[in-house]
């Protein structure tokens, strides 16, 4: 361009610098995206630390988790650090309070961190079989990692369709708390050991208010209030959710019915209104202010972690645990129970699958370090090692050691994973809730109706 | 029209023409910004939103065509739509007009006021200040049945409260009062109308022996219509997309510390939810997409019907 100036500017001239200046625009443009274009696709190769086997380059990973209370985040945090001892050229930059939904965004966006935790094991099926998740079983073989470690049932729900895309990271127990004092008033002598027992116990332990208000209820049957979620339930009557093929299975097994029967007369004997009243001044599940650690509820179906949280909270509540009560009719379900796990995972774009994966076998079979959190959390260790474990703690508290029987029991069951990540519980979760309000007259037709809702969605992803 | 000289374009001289295609050029050039926006950000994420809805893309693994299997499903397989469609058009039909009726009531009083008007004008639209997930949590604690102050308030006017926001029946009428409490923005545009209609107006009616009705009917309602319209467009947009105050009313009126969409008894659940939770949560974004598309479709129409049927509704044509 500077050329031309001072010569007379014909309008060829003027094409030509107009060209040139354009083609240098172009040039620019390209040699800009082909820039941008190499530095993304470089973006995690060979040049960054990995240290995946014996690469020992220093390096920061994501991790999120879904903890989000004070002792649980520090727990986590005292773990981190004794695996930043082991491996000191590995960093983990931990985040707490992380949901499901967040982490799927994430990998949907290219921004997923190295490793993620879940609580809900429902996702693993969609997370498996969309390839959200990687396939860990390479990395399982390449470390000879001993799989038979882990029970069979905690295996079960830590993989889908032939691919083990996460790991057990502790596993929820849920059974019986009950409050001993509000026991010893009423009389009662040891826990209910069948359904017909915590109906019994449910009516003794039950005090009204002079406006005919519930003031401490003995038990709350509302499905959907704290723990009393029908899949905690369930298993007392022994229901299977869905098939061998993975179709829906909650009309054609009478567990469902019978269960929902149950809980309805229940409900009925309170009166459904007074439950919904009742449940809405309960406190926060999570907070002090819990039904049960303020003695407002006599006994509630939870998970382990309670006993934690009842002692975080400085609660005064003097109580027991004990595994739920089965079903009339079959004794020999006493002692199981549900159990659902915390699962961890490497999300589809991790950085530094070497350091992740890394992290990833040593939270989950480390014995010490599943050790060390399941005490400190309060949660049931997935390893046997670490179940048998001297130096695990909870196993000789009387309050924790009913759940880990529930755990080890041959008969507990969960709840299956399926690609559309569970959409099965939330369709009976609606169902579930016009039921117990009175708003389905037959209970059979309606269970059909929903496993075949369940079947279309399942069909959808397909 | 037939006297302008339209046939002198193509006619005109090659150095006017040159000049009119650089004019053009220079207008294309300072609207590409907004264009390239506009492509980025609205017409291409639009275009693959509809492609998306004939496939089930779970947004991770490659989609695959499945023609109208999703839109099939909406029809007839979804359990949950219709309930979520129901509670939306609920919403739409009695939230949005009581919301507009409200907010319009009050800038009126508020407009009218001689002492205090900054006050009021303030404490009725504090509210819309809070961000709407605060908002929701405290005002679902006032209402909650068993330790809430406002079924105490109404004891002790002898009045046996509801349930609120843990009943079926009373859940969306509860969220309508939440939509009223924080309606202060559309009062402010109201109340921003009001001052603006000229006082001559009213003093003209008044010589002709015009009431407050009168005066209301055809002085201020034809002079603040096109604003009237803005606020009913734009609140049945938000209608249809309500989403955050149910999500977290149920929340915390469940008392869990899981999301409970729908709860009481699916009583909440909105349509956009409905999308949300096969997106996000399901991995059905074939079918979350269809869904977009169709509130894409209804917000659309709702609009063009809504212009359309105002637009013979100025001061022009004002009935007299």
């Amino acid at each position: 361009m500077s050329e031309s100036r001072g010569r007379p500017v014909t309008r060829t001239a003027r094409r030509v610098a107009r060209c040139t200046a354009r083609r240098t625009l172009a040039t620019s443009l390209i040699a800009a995206t082909a820039l941008l274009t190499a530095s993304c696709s470089t973006g995690g190769a060979s040049s960054k630390a990995d240290t995946g086997a014996g690469d020992t380059t220093p390096v920061t990973i994501t991790f999120w988790h879904g903890f989000s209370s004070p002792h649980e985040i520090t727990s986590v945090n005292s773990v981190l650090a004794r695996f930043h001892k082991k491996y000191p050229y590995i960093t983990v930059k931990a985040v707490a309070a992380q949901t499901d939904d967040k982490v799927n965004q994430a990998i949907r966006g290219g921004t997923a961190p190295d490793v993620a935790a879940s609580f809900n094991a429902a996702n693993v099926g969609g997370w498996c079989s969309s390839g959200a998740f990687q396939d860990l079983t390479p990395d399982i073989k390449a470390d000879d990692v001993d799989m038979a470690q882990i029970p069979k049932a905690v295996q079960s729900y830590t993989a889908f369709g032939g691919k083990r895309c996460t790991m057990p990271w502790l596993a929820d127990t849920f059974g019986l708390y009950y409050n001993k004092k509000l026991f010893a008033q009423a009389g009662i002598t040891a826990p209910p050991r069948t359904m017909s027992e915590l109906v019994e116990d449910t009516k003794k332990l039950t005090t009204f208010n002079a406006d005919g208000s519930i003031r401490t209820a003995g038990f709350m049957p509302y499905l959907g209030a704290y723990g009393m979620l029908t899949e905690h339930l369930v298993p007392s009557w022994g229901g299977k959710w869905l098939t061998a093929d993975g179709q829906s299975n909650v009309g054609g097994d009478p567990a469902f019915a019978q269960a929902l029967t149950w809980q309805k007369k229940l409900v009925d004997w309170f009166g459904a209104k007074k439950l919904v009243t009742f449940k809405a001044g309960m406190g926060d599940e999570f907070s002090a202010q819990n039904a049960f650690e303020t003695g407002k509820l006599a006994m509630m179906v939870d998970g382990e972690w309670r006993n934690a949280f009842i002692k975080n909270d400085k609660s005064s509540v003097d109580y027991g645990t004990a595994a739920m009560p089965a079903a009339d009719g079959k004794p020999e379900l006493h002692g199981a129970g549900y159990v659902g796990g915390n699962v961890i995972g490497m999300p589809r774009g991790a950085e530094h699958p070497g350091a992740a994966w890394k992290l990833i076998k040593y939270l989950t079979t480390d014995t010490d370090a599943v050790t060390t959190l399941a005490d400190a959390i309060g949660n049931v260790p997935t390893t046997i090692a670490a179940l048998n474990s001297p130096t695990l703690m909870l196993s000789k508290d009387a309050h924790f050691a009913p759940f880990l029987e529930v755990f080890k029991n041959p008969l507990t069951t969960t709840t299956p994973a399926s690609p559309d990540g569970g959409a099965y519980l939330t369709n009976f979760g609606h169902f579930v809730e016009k039921w117990q309000s009175g708003g389905v007259t037959d209970l059979k037709a309606g269970l059909v109706a929903v496993d075949k809702q369940n079947n279309a969605a399942l069909q959808l992803g397909q | 029209m037939s006297t302008y000289p339209v046939t002198r374009l193509p006619l005109a001289t090659a150095p006017l023409r040159a000049r009119l295609r650089r004019n053009r050029l220079r207008v294309l050039l300072f609207l590409a910004p907004g264009l390239v926006g506009f492509a980025v950000f609205l017409v291409y994420p639009l275009v693959m939103t509809v492609w998306l809805s004939f496939t089930n893309s779970n947004m991770i693994s490659p989609a695959r065509f499945v023609g109208l299997r999703n839109y099939r499903y909406l029809l007839d397989g979804d359990p949950l739509i219709w309930h979520a469609i129901r509670n939306t058009g609920w919403l739409v039909v009695i939230m949005v007009p009581a919301q507009v009726l409200f907010a319009l009531g009050v800038a009126m009083v508020t407009a009218r006021l001689k002492a205090g008007a900054s006050l009021f004008r303030t404490l009725f639209y504090l509210p819309a200040l809070a961000p709407p997930v605060a908002a929701t949590v405290a005002f679902v604690c006032m209402f909650n049945p068993n330790s809430g102050p406002m079924n105490r308030i109404l004891g002790l006017l002898g009045i046996h409260g509801p349930l609120w926001f843990n009943s079926p029946d009373w859940s969306k009428p509860a969220l309508t009062l939440l939509a009223l409490w924080g309606s202060g923005t559309m009062m402010v545009i109201f109340l921003a109308a009001l001052l603006e209609v000229p006082a001559e107006l009213y003093e003209a009616a008044e010589l002709d022996g015009a009431g407050s009705w009168q005066r209301f009917r055809y002085v201020t309602l034809p002079t603040i219509s096109p604003v009237v319209l803005f606020a009913t467009v734009t609140g049945v947009i938000a209608g249809l997309q309500y989403f955050t105050q149910a999500m977290v009313a149920s929340q915390v009126a469940n008392g869990n510390i899981q999301p409970a969409p729908g709860y009481p008894d699916g009583s909440t659940l909105t349509f956009p939810q409905q999308l949300y939770i096969a997106g996000f949560n399901q991995f059905h974004a074939g079918y979350a997409c269809a869904l977009a598309v169709v509130l894409f479709v209804v917000a659309m129409a709702f609009t063009v019907v809504l212009l359309r049927r105002a637009s013979g509704f100025d001061i022009e044509e004002a009935p007299r």
